[in-house]
C-alpha cells in the first residue's frame, strides 16, 4: 500500500519535469523564426499537450467518472463553436473583411486623407 | 441543515456534491475564458497589423511566471496527496508553499503591469494592450480568488481537519482542482499574447 502511495506522488514530480522541458520547448522555438501560422500551429500544440498534462494528471481526469466526462463534452463542443464563431463572421461577407480596425492611429484611413 | 453528498458519492452521479460543483463551475469558467480568446481571434484577424507579442511584453518575465504558476500547481496536488496519507502538517506547509508562489506571481505580474504603466502603454493605448490587459486582469483575477481560498484552508479552515478529516480533503481536492485550471489558462496565454 505504501509502495502504492509513493508511486502516486512521484507522477506529479514526472509531470512537472515534462511541463517545464515543454515551457523552455515553447519559448526555444519561438527563437527560431519560422512563418507565423507555422509559429501558432507548433505554440498551440505544445500548449495543447501541457494542458491535458494538467488536466490528465493534476485533476486526475484520466481516471474520473463518466459524469464529468459528459459535463466536459457538452463544454467542449460549446467551445469550439465558440471558436470558431469569428472566423464565420469573416466567411459569411462577399467583399471580404468588412470592419478592419487599424492597430495604430498613424494607420488609420483618416490619416491618410489628410496628404 | 447539513449538506448531504460531502464526503460520500451520490449514488445518481458516482460523485460527491463539491467535486461536481467545482466541475460544472470549471465549465462556465471554459466559456468566459473561451469567450475572451475568440474575441482575441476576432480582433487579431480583423486588425491592418498585429504585433508579436515579444516586440511589446517581457518574455522572461512571463516565463518566471509560468515556472511559478506550474510549481504551485504541484504543491497543491502534493498538499492533497499528503492530506490522503493523514499527514496534515505536510498537507498545511504545502498549502502555504502554494499561497507564497501565487503571491510571487502576483508580485512579478505587478512589475509587469507598473513597467508598461511607465511607458505609457495603457489597455487605451492599442487593441492588443487592451486583451492583453483584459486576458490576464482577469487571470489575476482568478489567482487571488484562490489565494483567499487557500489562506481560509490552512488558517481558520483547517480546524475542520480534526472533526471532519475526509471532508476537508475533499475541500482542499476541489481547491486545487480549481488551482490547476487556473494554471491551465496560463499555459495558454503565454504562449498566445507573449510569443505569438
Amino acid at each position: 500500500m505504501a509502495e502504492h502511495k509513493s508511486h502516486g506522488v512521484s507522477i506529479y514530480y514526472k509531470v512537472f519535469v515534462a511541463l517545464m522541458v515543454l515551457t523552455v520547448v515553447t519559448v526555444a522555438v519561438n527563437r527560431v523564426h519560422v512563418g507565423i501560422s507555422a509559429a501558432i500551429i507548433v505554440a498551440l500544440m505544445i500548449a495543447a499537450f501541457k494542458g491535458s498534462l494538467v488536466a490528465g494528471y493534476f485533476m486526475h481526469l484520466f481516471n474520473e467518472s463518466n459524469q464529468i466526462y459528459r459535463v466536459l463534452l457538452l463544454t467542449a463542443i460549446f467551445l469550439i463553436f465558440l471558436m470558431f464563431l469569428p472566423l464565420l463572421g469573416r466567411w459569411s461577407t462577399v467583399t471580404g473583411l468588412q470592419h478592419r480596425t487599424p492597430l495604430t492611429p498613424s494607420a488609420a484611413p483618416a490619416a491618410e486623407s489628410q496628404h | 441543515m447539513d449538506i448531504p453528498y460531502t464526503v460520500t458519492a451520490r449514488p445518481d452521479t458516482g460523485l460527491f456534491n463539491g467535486k461536481l460543483g467545482i466541475w460544472l463551475f470549471l465549465a462556465s469558467e471554459v466559456m468566459l475564458f473561451g469567450a475572451l480568446f475568440s474575441s482575441y481571434v476576432l480582433l487579431r484577424v480583423g486588425a491592418e497589423t498585429w504585433p508579436r507579442g515579444e516586440t511589446i511584453l517581457n518574455v522572461w518575465m512571463a516565463f518566471l511566471n509560468t515556472v511559478v504558476l506550474i510549481s504551485s500547481s504541484v504543491t497543491m496536488v502534493l498538499a492533497w496527496a499528503a492530506l490522503k496519507t493523514n499527514q496534515f502538517q505536510k498537507s498545511r506547509w504545502l498549502l502555504i508553499s502554494t499561497f507564497l508562489l501565487a503571491t510571487v506571481f502576483l508580485v512579478v505580474k505587478y512589475f509587469e503591469y507598473t513597467e508598461k504603466f511607465s511607458h505609457g502603454l495603457l489597455p487605451s493605448t492599442n487593441t492588443f494592450l487592451a486583451i492583453y490587459f483584459t486576458l490576464t486582469g482577469l487571470h489575476g483575477l482568478h489567482v487571488v480568488g484562490g489565494m483567499i481560498v487557500m489562506a481560509y484552508l490552512f488558517g481558520p479552515g483547517a480546524k475542520m481537519f480534526r472533526i471532519a478529516p475526509e471532508r476537508f480533503t475533499n475541500r482542499v481536492e476541489i481547491t486545487g482542482l480549481y488551482w490547476h485550471f487556473v494554471d491551465l489558462v496560463w499555459i495558454f496565454l503565454f504562449p498566445v499574447l507573449y510569443l505569438l
